[in-house]
Parts: structure tokens; sequence; C-alpha cells
């Protein structure tokens, strides 16, 4: 049987998953149950939105630093302006997306750092994060409440927005052709250039998708939280790049996995439940994740070298 | 056109310019009170940021994808560690700071062990062991505050013909960065990698070496910052770094270092580091609150890489 390398690709981050989520199962049987996977989930479909985004952003080569700051700043807007008035908080969010489209074009047209502009950015949000909210408040519109605490027969509502971020996403990345050129200009943007397209739309739709998501990520995190305030995701950042890397996608090269990122952002989320059932003091927590993910990419690593050596033969 | 080339070829030019500007306007708002005080602030602050800045100035020089995200928790540990290894005690402020350098060393080590055995790009395994080192500064401090030793406290908050002490230590190892990074072999080989990792290792340079090097370096650098600015405040706390590691970022490139790599300055960072405290506390002046001042620093930042970032970089 002849296996793609995307799949190669998508074994470890899914084989570390089952091997976490069995393990859990294995110290808190209660845990497989309908409740338990909703608790244990829960927390992963906002970090599973911004790590869509944050590959999105990865797939033309950028790197998004305002990451968190921008989702916190959608969980206010939500939880502020959105909730009293629905009208002006669309409108915010309209605007939001055409600064991230603004923001790929800045880059492309001045051929900047995108770690820079963003960074840039992160200050930017998070001062009007703090302008929406100068002190932890507001209320979740009542809709994305219902969405997020939705108890659909058989499977949990995590599971369920899991798997219909992966596919949708997985459609648009991997089956679209918008996929197809984002990807393409990830890989080589003068050929897709000299192809007759237009890089710099390319890049702006590439943002204005990112942005959209990582509202979406704002919005269930305060349908979850019921409130917000100007530094609720701030670790989103970091847990959203992690969460890439987890799930089989590269930093340069256009090589992402709309799939791998979600299921690379629920193991982040176990991997924080799993040390508490471990009973590890919170003090070394932090640093056990760290250690999780050294050990899943050195298990890459290994299975890349695997993939190598068939390919040599 | 003289004077052309010369902005051209020394883009830090306008990190000072831009500081001097922002120092006058804000001393003309409190009609030349606070001249002094502001100054000495400044060159305190900013000579912190320099220091990170600095370590974290030579892994950007590496090239794309080459970031330190540990160093706010290098920081934090070597102050918690240091100040617990002196014991408010004055004999024991050199071991500290070889304890702090220490520290810096092992950190460094452990960045480029995972970076090359694992082959993680930099980014995530500066930040995996970032998470551990700081699990490690969590577990140590146990919310202690201990108090740094008297002598050592005094050095970092008094100063030497009005200058303060701890722009001094800034500014002779930066003097040191230059010379190691303009004049020294290791500097050329550095700004070589950064431009081309293959043609750097086709050359006979020893990139591993190089490299492994530059990561002990910036650890270092780090470490040393956090055992200062311990000292300095007092104390050291578990979130003493975290400001410091998009501010290490920020510096450097703002400065005029090529984020591409392989072509650095250290002038810059100097005015950098300065122009970013001196437009917080103008805008405190100002009476502007924390959100304004936020947003006008990330426009700053924006537009200052809008500006020297004008020519086309070499991807």
């Amino acid at each position: 049987m002849k296996l793609s390398s995307g799949t190669i690709r998508l074994i470890i981050p899914a084989a570390s998953l089952a091997l976490l989520l069995a393990a859990v199962f294995y110290m808190q049987p209660r845990a497989m149950s309908y409740t338990g996977l909703n608790l244990l989930f829960n927390l992963a479909i906002p970090i599973a939105l911004a790590t869509i985004a944050q590959m999105l952003i990865m797939s033309i080569n950028d790197l998004d630093l305002s990451m968190g700051t921008f989702v916190s700043f959608c969980a206010c807007v939500a939880a502020t302006v959105l909730q009293t008035s629905p009208l002006l908080g669309a409108l915010i969010f309209i605007g939001a997306i055409a600064v991230y489209a603004g923001m790929g074009m800045l880059i492309h047209v001045r051929d900047l750092p995108s770690i820079v502009v963003t960074l840039g950015m992160s200050f930017v949000w998070g001062g009007l994060a703090v302008l929406l909210l100068p002190s932890p408040g507001g209320t979740a519109p009542t809709w994305a409440r219902a969405i997020m605490t939705a108890k659909p027969p058989l499977v949990p509502m995590a599971i369920i927005a899991s798997i219909l971020i992966a596919a949708v996403t997985h459609y648009i990345v991997m089956r679209s052709s918008f996929g197809v050129l984002m990807r393409g200009t990830g890989g080589n943007d003068r050929s897709v250039e000299r192809a007759g397209w237009s890089v710099i739309g390319i890049r702006a739709a590439t943002y204005a998708l990112a942005g959209l998501f990582a509202i979406f990520a704002g919005i269930a995190l305060v349908g979850l939280t019921t409130s917000a305030d100007a530094n609720i995701a701030l670790r989103y950042t970091l847990l959203s790049i992690a969460g890439v890397i987890l799930g089989g996608g590269e930093f340069v090269g256009g090589k992402v996995s709309p799939i791998g990122a979600v299921i690379g952002a629920l193991t982040l989320t176990l991997a924080g439940s799993f040390l508490s059932f471990m009973r590890i003091s919170p003090d070394w927590q932090i640093g056990a994740q760290g250690a999780i993910l050294i050990v899943v990419l050195a298990l890459r690593l290994a299975l890349n070298r695997l993939e190598k050596r068939e390919k040599h033969q | 056109m003289t004077l052309q080339k010369f902005l051209t070829e020394k883009p830090w030019i306008w990190s000072f310019v831009a500081s001097i500007i922002v120092w006058i306007t804000t001393v003309l708002f409190t009609g030349g009170a606070s001249s002094l005080g502001l100054s000495q602030a400044a060159l305190t602050f900013a000579a912190f940021s320099v220091i990170v800045g600095i370590g974290q100035m030579f892994v950007i020089t590496l090239g794309p994808g080459n970031i330190d995200l540990s160093v706010p928790a290098t920081m934090t540990l070597s102050g918690t560690l240091a100040l617990k290894l002196m014991d408010v005690q004055d004999g024991m402020i050199l071991f500290g700071l070889f304890a702090s350098i220490g520290i810096g060393l092992i950190i460094g080590l452990g960045n480029y062990i995972l970076i090359k055995l694992l082959r993680i790009p930099p980014i995530i395994a500066t930040l995996s062991m970032s998470f551990i080192v700081q699990s490690v500064a969590i577990w140590s401090n146990r919310g202690l505050r201990i108090k740094p030793p008297e002598t050592l406290a005094g050095f970092a908050t008094s100063g030497l013909f009005g200058i303060p002490n701890i722009a001094l230590v800034a500014l002779v190892l930066s003097v040191i960065a230059w010379v190691l990074l303009e004049k020294s072999i290791y500097g050329r080989w550095i700004s070589a990698i950064g431009q081309s990792r293959f043609a750097a290792r086709m050359a006979g340079i020893p990139v591993d070496g190089a490299r492994l090097v530059t990561y002990m370096l910036c650890a270092v650098l780090a470490s040393v910052c956090g055992y200062l600015l311990a000292s300095f405040s007092g104390g050291a706390a578990l979130n003493m770094g975290s400001e410091y590691l998009l501010m290490s970022i920020a510096v450097v490139v703002v400065g005029g270092t090529a984020v591409a790599g392989g072509n650095s300055n250290i002038p810059g960072i100097w005015g950098a580091s300065l122009f970013m405290f001196l437009v917080v506390s103008m805008l405190n002046t100002y009476g502007f609150g924390a959100g304004f001042r936020l947003i006008l620093t990330g426009f700053i930042i924006i537009a200052v890489i809008l500006l020297a970032g004008g020519h086309k970089s070499h991807r």
C-alpha cells in the first residue's frame, strides 16, 4: 500500500493525540463519556480556530505574532459591542478583516518582515482591547453562548465542532483552487506570479481569511467563558504556532495541513488535562507541556527519516 | 549626495533622531523641569532592553527563522536563582553573577541541542525550552521575594557622574559586542551564515559551532540582564521578563537590523531602546491612557519599519 506524504504527515499528530487520549481514559475512565469528552475538549474549539488562522498565515511563509492579542480584541468586541448592538459589532469585525487584508498587502508591497508588522499590530490590538474593556467584564451574546453550550445527541459539541472546522478548512486549503494558489504562493510566489495570478490579491485574501477565523476564535472563546478581558487569549500566539507545527505544518514552503492543525490544537489542550490527571504539581505543568512538544517533534523527526529512507530504496 | 549616502549606509541614525525629537517634546511639555530625571530613567530602562536586544540581534543575524523566544524565561530564572544563591550576602555577589552566567550557558546549549538534534525550527525549540525554564523558575521561586545584596542593589540603582551604572554596563557590553560583530572573524561568520547558510558551509565556516556560540551568547546576555534587573527592582518576580519578549525583537528591528539576517548593527539597538522608552514616557506625560499608549506604540513600530524597510531585502 502506498501512502501519500500528506497522509504520513498526519500519522504522528493523530497517533500522539490517540495516545494521550488513551492515557487520559486509563487514568480517569469517567472521562470516557459524553460530558467527560466535552469537558476535555471544550476549550480546544477557540484554540483550533486560532491555529487554523495562524496556519493560513504560515502557508504563505509569514508568521502572525499578533494572533493572541487579536483574538483577545475580538473576544472583547464580542462581549461588548456585538452583544449590545450586533450591527455595529459586525461592522467592527468587517473593519478588522479589512485591516488584516491591508496588512497582507502592505507586507507584500513593501516587502516587509511579517514578524515585525504583526508585532506592531499586536500593540494596536492590545490597546484597542484595553480601551474597550479596561477591566474584565462584558457578556457573551446569547447565540454564541447557545452554540458553545449546545448538547447535540450522541457526539459532544466539541468533537462535532472540531470535525466541522477540520472539514471546512481542509476543503478550502487542500481542495479549492484558492487553496492551491495560496500554498503555491508559499512554495514559490514568483512562479505563481509568472503564471498570471495576482500574488498581492492572494496574500490579501489569505490574511482576510485568517482574520475571519481569528474572529470566530474570539467569539467561540467568549461563548465558553461568558465574559472577556483584554488579556484573555494572549497565550494563543504561541499555542497557535505550536499547534500548526505539531500538526505537521512547516514554517516555509506552503506545507500545511488543516486537519493536522486541528489535531495539533486538540493535542495541546489535552496535554493540559493529561497533566492535571497525572497530579503533576502546577509548578511543572508548563514545563511538562514543553516536554510533550519536544517528544512529539522528536517522533516526527524519526518518522521523516523513515520516510526518506523508503524513498531512497 | 554624501549626506544621503551617509544616511542610507547608517540606518540607525533615524532611531537616534527620533529619540531626540521625542525627548525634546516631552521636556518641552514639562517646561524643562524633568530633563535630567527623564534622561537618567531613559538610560536605565533602555540599558535593560539593550542588553537583551544585543543577544537577540546576534540570533536574528543568523538568518530567517532564527529568534530566541526563551529570553523572558531565562531572565526570570537567572534573576530568581541568583538572588536565592546570594541570599542578601554581599560576599556572594560575584558568585551570583557567575551562577547566572552558568544558567545562561546551559539554556543556550539546551536550545541549540534541540535545534540541531531534533531539527526543530528555532522558534519552536526556544519556545519549548522557555516552557521548561519557566517551570523551573516557578518551582524555585515559590512566591518568595528575596532582596538583592545591599551593595549590588546600591550599584544597580546609582550612577557615575550622573550616568546610571546599568547604562555603563550596557555600554561596555555593547562595545564588546560591536568588536565581536564588526572586527572579529566570528562576526563575519555569523553575517555570512545569515546571508546564505549553504554558501557559508561551502566556504568552510564552522556553521554549527558559530550558531551554538550565538544561542549561548544570547542566553547569557538574557541571564545577565535578569540578574541586573532583579537587583535593580529589589527582587525577582515571575513575570519580570515578559515584556522583554516583544521588546527584544522590536529594538533590534527598529534599530535597523535586517530581519532576514546577515546585516546587523549595534548603535541602532541603543537608539531604538531609548526611543521605545521615551515614547512611552512622552505619552504618559501627555496624559494618554494605557490603551492609547499601546496603540501609538504599535503604529510607531509599523511606521519605523515602513520608513526603514524601504529597500528590497533579499530572501
